[in-house]
């Protein structure tokens, strides 16, 4: 039964949604907040819209309550600037967020008009296929649910007039077993595109959980524009410190080494797994590494040869994100800008702090690759 | 929660409803036909948030307050187990995943609230067609919005919400001069600035434009003329949204919307003004009727708990049946054994006032009249003693502004009583008077908070005058006190502005 309250509702939610809209830069560097809902829907808590009214606000406001206490005794905090009592003495500390629910393609829409993404073109690999089969078409022979009653009785009347047993004045049609038609499918190839994406994290002694959480944050947003892209997605997880393994989702983020870098063996480890699990002619491939860019200086020239000859001519896109560490010395991205030039799907950006994340999710995606 | 056996059938409650209306009539409550109809809890939220009619205009708040009831239902942090509007007849709505215990003090405690709305002075002057009258609104509304595409309406629906509560909730109960030598329909005449009732597609016609543009053109001389005479209105007026109504350039369907949006504040605000003394007041049968006939033997631990329940106190938080039912006990006893009057007053013997008992059996009859006359702050004003907020461990707390907490502040009866007061003068809503409709000589509107030690607040105060700016459509302001300074807000053109006056 629909009630008129849902078309309150959803203008309410709708109102809501345009409000992440609206605010999007905020709500980019604060992934974190947004919960989980299922697979394709993420909840987002907005501060909650109200009508505004001339109205008491704290201070000077009371109230009478009931119970044991001194005086003085404080009994419940006051809510600081947005806040306030509806009247004066009302109860404190009612919610003042709701959530409110939008899907990961309505994420993705949303990212792209605030960042002005270009859509992406996928590789000119035509040739991949997926077979998938469609009701189009009709057959001779087929279950009775499938039985099209339309065109039947239609076979059946053609084949009643040419015999002549139609009678206009007694308009009775019966089909039989030659007149039965039933829908049926037909396979077609559809083009298909698919994207895998390798992250590989730094997770030496230098890199803080405040970094990880920037690149949590980024992978976020990665994930929900390339997700609307294409058809399908998988994803790899590298991380090193002077060895890299690959290692899966959970572990990516919570694991801290110690000890040196060697960016070199992440980069190996990359192109292993992208030549066991994703043929180059078949996927577009996307890697993004983040780090706070101290390698070991004798190891920059082997991952400057791995990029360009191996890795670069693979990838779709190849993403440095250096963050900004304490400890960190921030020399390799300077040795990644001597291959700049000659390759341009090698994009590099430095996000010294959360709100550089929004102009580094530009420059990163910004390609239209 | 009830198990099936124990839930109430449909067909099951005229029988009940029989039972319980007998004890209700045996004590001499007096109340409207009432109907009672089971729905389950989507349907009772939904009912809930459109304020207890099941047609109301469509708007987003309505959908944000039964999200609200949903999400708080589903967390377990509250349920509703009643609603019941102040209509003729009496609708109410009964949950029916309750239990037969909790439908029978459900249904004993509406029967308060019935009669509460039949007797009770404030309610006279409410329609009690509102059913009609609300499905009527909803019907308005949908007609301006066919005709000018939603966002507009509702955009304006915003507006006028944003100032709904100023309006005055005594009005409707003062008769004045003026409206004697005004024929019946005050609002449609006067209101519409010569505008005479139409259909819409008659409008045109009736109300041509050029008439209403000269019209209006007349008027403006009009308050040109009574602005030279003094002031404009003669008196501060705190029906805002009446001067509004009156004197500010409406369209036909901007006159229309809000004046329905004022139909429904005016209607709702008696509630507001008798919380304490109606939820008091129902819960006071509801025990009265349970505890004495309503309850067999196995129904007794039910009861008890959704009774404790309904009546749980938390810190800061009044709780209005609470209050409500013990004042009226307070009030029973008290009129029972005489403890009232000088002679009661003048006696400072405390052994002698707590033998005090002259069997005089009053009480029933008191708290009959309280019910009919009373309002919650004459209510609290007459019948809060300090014996009561001693027994009830009552205190009043405060903000402090330099913790950021409420703390309590003090549990002297003075200020318990003082605080309660103002809590509930004009339902908790600052006081706010049009003063100037042509300040400065420029059409300029002028507001005047009247300052009881509480400041507003101000973001909320920035963004209403704004929308006060919409109608008006001229620059607005409003004198206020901030920071201990009085001064006066202003916004032209959306553009705020504080001065110290």
């Amino acid at each position: 039964m629909t009630r008129p309250i849902n078309r309150d509702l959803s203008r309410f939610r709708d109102i809501l949604r345009g409000r992440v809209r609206e605010n999007l830069r905020q709500y980019i560097t604060q992934s974190e907040m947004f919960g989980r809902r299922g697979k394709d829907v993420v909840s987002i808590p907005v501060p909650n819209i109200d009508i505004p009214r001339f109205l008491h606000g704290q201070r000077g406001s009371g109230g009478v309550g009931q119970g044991d206490g001194e005086v003085g005794q404080p009994i419940g905090p006051g809510q600081g600037e947005g806040g306030g009592a509806g009247g004066a003495g009302s109860e404190p500390g009612s919610g003042h967020f709701r959530e409110v629910e939008v899907t990961l393609e309505e994420l993705a829409e949303m990212l792209a008009e605030e960042l002005e993404l270009p859509r992406i073109e996928p590789k000119g690999r035509d040739s991949i296929k997926s077979r998938k089969d469609k009701y189009n078409t009709v057959s001779r022979v087929g279950p009775d649910s499938l039985r099209h009653f339309k065109r039947t009785f239609r076979r059946a009347l053609k084949r009643a007039v040419m015999t002549g047993e139609y009678d206009p004045a007694r308009p009775r049609v019966v089909p039989t077993r030659e007149d039965t038609v039933y829908r049926s499918w037909r396979s077609v190839d559809e083009p298909q595109t698919n994207a895998a994406i390798l992250y590989i994290m730094d997770v030496s002694g230098s890199m803080t959980d405040e970094q990880k959480e920037i690149v949590r944050t980024e992978a976020f947003w990665i994930d929900t524009w390339l997700q609307s892209q294409y058809d399908g997605i998988e994803k790899r997880y590298i991380i090193h410190d002077a060895v890299a393994t690959e290692v899966d989702e959970e572990t990516f983020y919570h694991t801290r080494e110690s000890g040196g870098t060697r960016i070199s063996s992440a980069y190996k480890v990359a192109l292993g797994v992208i030549q066991r699990d994703f043929p180059v002619s078949d996927w577009n491939i996307y890697c993004f590494q983040f780090s706070d860019g101290d390698n070991w200086g004798e190891d920059n020239g082997g991952c400057l040869r791995l990029l360009a000859e191996s890795l670069l001519p693979m990838l779709n896109l190849f993403c440095y994100g250096q963050v900004e560490s304490p400890y960190g010395s921030g020399d390799f991205i300077r040795e990644l800008r001597k291959l700049e030039k000659q390759h341009e799907n090698l994009l590099l950006s430095e996000i010294p702090d959360r709100d550089a994340i929004y102009d580094s999710i530009r420059t990163f995606l910004g390609k239209g690759k | 929660m009830a198990t099936a056996a124990d839930v109430l059938r449909k067909e099951e409650i005229p029988d009940l409803q029989a039972e319980i209306e007998a004890h209700a009539r045996s004590y001499g409550l007096d109340f409207f036909d009432t109907i009672f109809e089971l729905v389950d809890y989507e349907e009772l939220c939904m009912i809930a948030a459109y304020g207890g009619f099941p047609i109301r205009y469509p708007h987003w708040r309505f959908g944000a307050a039964y999200d609200e009831l949903m999400k708080g239902y589903t967390y377990g942090l509250q349920k509703i187990y009643e609603l019941v509007i102040n209509t003729d007849p009496c609708y109410a709505y009964l949950m029916s995943c309750n239990s037969r215990t909790d439908q029978k003090l459900v249904m004993a405690h509406v029967y308060g609230h019935c009669d509460f709305f039949k007797n009770n002075a404030w309610f006279q002057h409410t329609n009690r067609k509102m059913l009609d009258e609300m499905a009527n609104h909803a019907a308005r509304v949908h007609r301006h919005i066919d005709r000018l595409g939603f966002d507009r309406v509702e955009e304006f629906i915003d507006v006028c919400l944003s100032l709904e509560n100023l309006i005055d909730p005594y009005s409707p109960h003062i008769r004045r001069k003026r409206s004697e030598t005004d024929s019946e329909p005050r609002m449609e005449t006067v209101g519409t600035a010569g505008r005479f009732p139409a259909k819409s597609y008659m409008d045109a016609f009736i109300n041509p434009p050029e008439v209403l543009e000269k019209l209006a053109e007349k008027r403006r001389a009009e308050l040109l003329e009574l602005n030279e005479r003094g002031t404009f209105p003669e008196e501060p007026t705190r029906d805002v949204l009446l001067f509004l109504l009156e004197h500010a350039p409406l369209r036909a369907w901007e006159h229309d919307i809000l004046s329905i949006v004022r139909d429904e504040a005016y209607y709702f605000a008696p509630q507001a003004q008798t919380k304490i003394m109606n939820e008091g007041w129902a819960s006071y049968w509801h025990s009265t009727i349970m505890t004495r006939h309503g309850l067999t033997d196995r129904e007794v631990i039910d009861y008890a708990d959704h009774h404790s329940g309904t009546l749980a106190m938390s810190p800061t938080r009044l709780n209005p049946y609470k209050l409500g039912i013990e004042l009226f006990r307070d009030i029973e006893e008290r009129w029972n054994k005489g403890r009232f009057g000088a002679e009661w007053e003048a006696c400072d013997d405390l052994r002698k006032k707590e033998k005090w008992d002259l069997e005089l059996g009053l009480g029933r009859q008191k708290i009959f009249e309280v019910r009919r006359v009373h309002n919650d702050v004459t209510f609290i004003d007459t019948f809060l003693t300090p014996e009561f907020c001693r027994k009830h461990r009552l205190f009043s707390f405060a903000y402090n502004d330099s913790t950021e907490y409420y703390e309590i502040a003090s549990r002297e009866f003075a200020e318990i009583k003082k605080q309660l007061l103002q809590n509930l003068t004009n339902r908790g809503q600052p006081i706010i008077y049009v003063v100037d409709g042509n300040f400065r000589n420029r059409g300029e509107l002028l507001l005047r908070h009247e300052f009881v030690g509480i400041e507003l607040k101000l973001d909320y105060a920035r963004d209403t005058l704004t929308n006060l700016e919409k109608l008006w459509r001229r620059p607005v302001h409003i004198e206020t006190v901030v920071d201990e300074r009085e001064v006066r807000i202003s916004c032209e053109n959306g553009v705020h502005d504080i001065n110290t006056v």
